[in-house]
């Protein structure tokens, strides 16, 4: 069957499961966009380059399959860039498709030339320039295993306009990925299984930490039975949420900067960190000197890179945490750590400094009263919440309390705003049938707004909370802290965000009181396509606790006077 | 911190040296030298690639190069016997007069002159980093005009072939818990 390379490249993204793709066209891309129009694919088309990179990672992140992008060359292809990074650093598979000038033309410096595989080098797990009709099926076949492989991230696919023209024999089984150097499967050899499980056994003070790799894995039920086996707490890093359900009473909540104090404490206590699908970011174990001081360390992770980078573990198990954890189970043994749980707990007494319930509802209105809120209103729903970079972010990691895996979709390792209106919309599309909510700042809204039109044009009904405080909240929390609130460039003014969305043709409503959170998100929900909520919360409100930047875990700003929560709100 | 010198068996493929390299320069790695050329395979290069670092960074190093696709095989073989060798071609400026005693020097050192022109002579040199300096130092005297290396090759000793008859197929699978491409 003589195909031209732009059928080759449809035809491959069929045969790969491929339904939507997100993208934007342009001149070096125009023959594959041609034959698009011939193959059973739903294009969402974007306003941005950018946006659809998020969105092939909200994708990704929803499904747990392969996110799909495409933009033409030059511009195109370079405002990708941002989209590719996020990707990259919280290991997300997206195949990412540009165009590229004739392959003549190459180096010439022709109208939209860039050198996108150069400039991708680093933050893909592998790109490709494809300069020949011949050369696409295999390029494309080889992008997908790479993607979703081992630690998964994403792949780009740089292919010439004359490739995409010219027509060749397609031989799907002829272009099987042939990756000499590539094993994607690693297996612990069963000396250091037999470590691990002895630190286990006679560890009195373990906790395990529960990162991404856990979904990525799929190894919640084997998490979970490790906890529960072992009476070991759980803590999570951020993108590791919802791999335990909040509810769990193993699972002791979010550690880091602005994690749970108590978690903080435990670990700096344990005498075993078991290390779980996560990579001891400097986001979470703050200074590397004083961190765990007293705890031996076991890590599992199918990236040997990963070991011993920030921190020197004591066992390392590189393989899949699915597998290792399913050969470390049968040997765990039955534990009993009710003193270290009950010690913990303790802390917990102290420390739970979550004052939403006793807020005064005295017109202002908190980012965590809308939080908490929107946790009540959704909860008993598949709810995916997509959020943004920042204070709200932290916010929405501290209050809503995530029951399932993959119902938090954020960006962790890059920190990238105006990641959330478009994530979700990939993440709807993924998963149609779950309420996917966007929760954004004011900054981060303002940098991809744009793509409400993306979610209108193709009726993707995404509900966008806009914690909007007039301030690039996060910075503006470090100026205060570290720079005498000095607020250099922070105080954001920014549109009628309600007309704003009533121009896009959106529902749109604003909230100013805590009595109006409720109301607003059943309104958003009862309503049949795009909302946006402009929540307008206090300005200066601040994320507690905080370990600063490089400072030790057990030393965290506290919030001032603190006031007990009450039990309605765990 | 000392020098580490791996082999590493890439793909030949447009694009895999800039691979190798950017990798180093993205972690923060600095190549004291990089010499590539042809394998005894097919389709295959290699490499030898000499890092100042410590045996974290090695590890690390390794683990990295190994998360390359083109990347077939990586050998940290600072730690075994291996032959290292340099290639050094020096132009040395020469008269009548110089010229024997300059070329006696390289006959001491093992090294040949290859070209002889009226007013220098061009000397090659393979050996170990610190005999080729040896030569250097006495040559210099004369008046090095130009040179050129090419950095360090190496292979370790002893019978076995580390490639493989084909890339990757002779690879046992979990070999040395860290050679796995994710």
């Amino acid at each position: 069957m003589k195909l031209t390379g732009a059928q080759i490249l449809w035809e491959c993204l069929v045969r790969e499961g491929v339904t939507d793709v997100f993208g934007y066209p342009g001149g070096a891309i125009l023959p594959a966009y041609d034959a698009m129009l011939d193959y059973p694919i739903r294009h969402i088309l974007v306003r941005h380059e950018q946006g659809a990179t998020h969105m092939a990672d909200g994708y990704a992140r929803a499904s747990g399959g392969v996110g799909v992008a495409i933009a033409t060359s030059g511009p195109g292809a370079t405002n990708m860039v941002t989209g590719i990074a996020t990707a990259m650093m919280d290991s997300s598979p997206i195949v990412c498709i540009t165009g590229q000038v004739g392959s003549r033309l190459i180096g010439s410096d022709a109208f939209q030339e860039i050198d996108i595989t150069g400039i991708t080098l680093p933050i893909t797990k592998h790109n490709y320039l494809v300069t020949r009709a011949e050369d696409v099926a295999r390029a494309v076949r080889e992008a997908f295993v790479i993607a979703k492989s081992g630690r998964p991230g994403p792949v780009l696919i740089d292919i010439t306009k004359d490739a995409q023209q010219a027509s060749c024999e397609f031989d799907w089984e002829g272009a099987a990925p042939s990756v000499p150097g590539w094993r994607s499967r690693p297996e612990a050899p069963a000396s250091a299984i037999a470590q691990a499980v002895a630190l286990l056994n006679e560890a009195q003070r373990p906790v395990i930490l529960a990162g991404h790799g856990v979904m990525i894995s799929g190894a919640m039920e084997q998490l979970k039975a490790l906890a529960e086996r072992g009476q070991i707490p759980v803590a999570m890093t951020l993108l590791g949420i919802g791999c335990l359900p909040a509810s769990h009473a193993l699972n002791f909540g979010m550690m880091g900067m602005h994690g749970e104090a108590w978690v903080n404490h435990a670990i700096q206590e344990a005498d075993l960190l078991i290390a779980a699908g996560m990579c001891f970011d400097d986001r979470v174990t703050g200074n590397l000197k004083t961190y765990a001081p007293n705890a031996r360390k076991i890590h599992i992770e199918i990236d040997p890179s990963e070991i011993n980078k920030n921190v020197p573990v004591d066992v390392a198990l590189i393989g899949d945490l699915r597998d290792v954890l399913t050969r470390l189970l049968p040997s765990v043994a039955e534990g009993n750590r009710e003193p270290w749980l009950r010690h913990i707990d303790s802390i917990k007494g102290d420390a739970a400094v979550r004052d939403i319930q006793s807020l005064p509802d005295d017109g202002h209105l908190y980012a965590a009263h809308v939080i908490n809120d929107l946790w009540r209103a959704t909860r008993s729903r598949d709810t995916i919440v997509v959020t943004d970079v920042g204070q709200h972010q932290m916010w929405e990691a501290q209050y809503y309390h995530h029951e399932a895996p993959r119902s938090l979709i954020t960006s962790g390792g890059l920190g990238t705003m105006g990641f959330a209106v478009p994530a979700a919309i990939g993440a709807k599309r993924a998963r149609p049938e779950a309420d996917v909510w966007a929760v954004v700042g004011d900054g981060g809204f303002q940098m991809t707004m744009c793509e409400l039109a993306t979610a209108v044009q193709d009726s993707i009904d995404i509900k966008v909370a806009i914690i909007n405080n007039g301030f690039l909240g996060m910075v503006r929390q470090w100026q205060e802290f570290f720079y005498e609130r000095r607020y250099a460039a922070t105080p954001l003014s920014g549109p009628d965000f309600v007309k704003l969305a009533e121009a896009f043709g959106i529902r749109g409503i604003g909230v100013t009181k805590r009595s109006g959170v409720l109301p607003a998100v059943d309104e958003a929900r009862a309503h049949a396509g795009p909302v946006v909520v402009d929540f307008r919360v206090e300005q200066e409100d601040t994320v507690y606790p905080m370990v600063p930047a490089g400072g030790d875990l057990h030393a965290m700003i506290r919030r001032p006077n603190p006031i007990v929560e009450t039990a309605a709100d765990v | 911190m000392i020098m580490h010198t791996f082999s590493v068996y890439v793909e030949d493929q447009p694009g895999a040296l800039n691979r190798v390299a950017s990798l180093f320069r993205r972690r923060g790695f600095n190549i004291v030298s990089l010499a590539v050329g042809h394998s005894e395979t097919p389709g295959v290069s290699r490499m030898t690639i000499v890092v100042h670092t410590d045996a974290g960074g090695a590890h690390r190093i390794e683990a990295h190069l190994y998360k390359l696709i083109h990347v077939i095989r990586v050998e940290d073989i600072t730690q075994r016997p291996a032959v290292i060798r340099d290639l050094a071609l020096i132009k040395v400026s020469a008269d009548p007069t110089s010229r024997p005693p300059i070329m006696q020097l390289a006959e001491v050192f093992g090294a040949r002159v290859v070209d002889v022109a009226p007013a220098s002579l061009v000397i090659e040199m393979a050996g170990s980093e610190a005999k080729i300096d040896g030569l250097l130092d006495v040559l210099r005297p004369y008046g090095v005009l130009e040179m050129v290396r090419t950095g360090r090759v190496a292979m370790s000793r002893g019978e076995g072939t580390r490639s493989g008859a084909g890339p990757a197929a002779a690879m046992p699978e979990t070999e040395a818990g860290v050679s796995y491409s994710v």
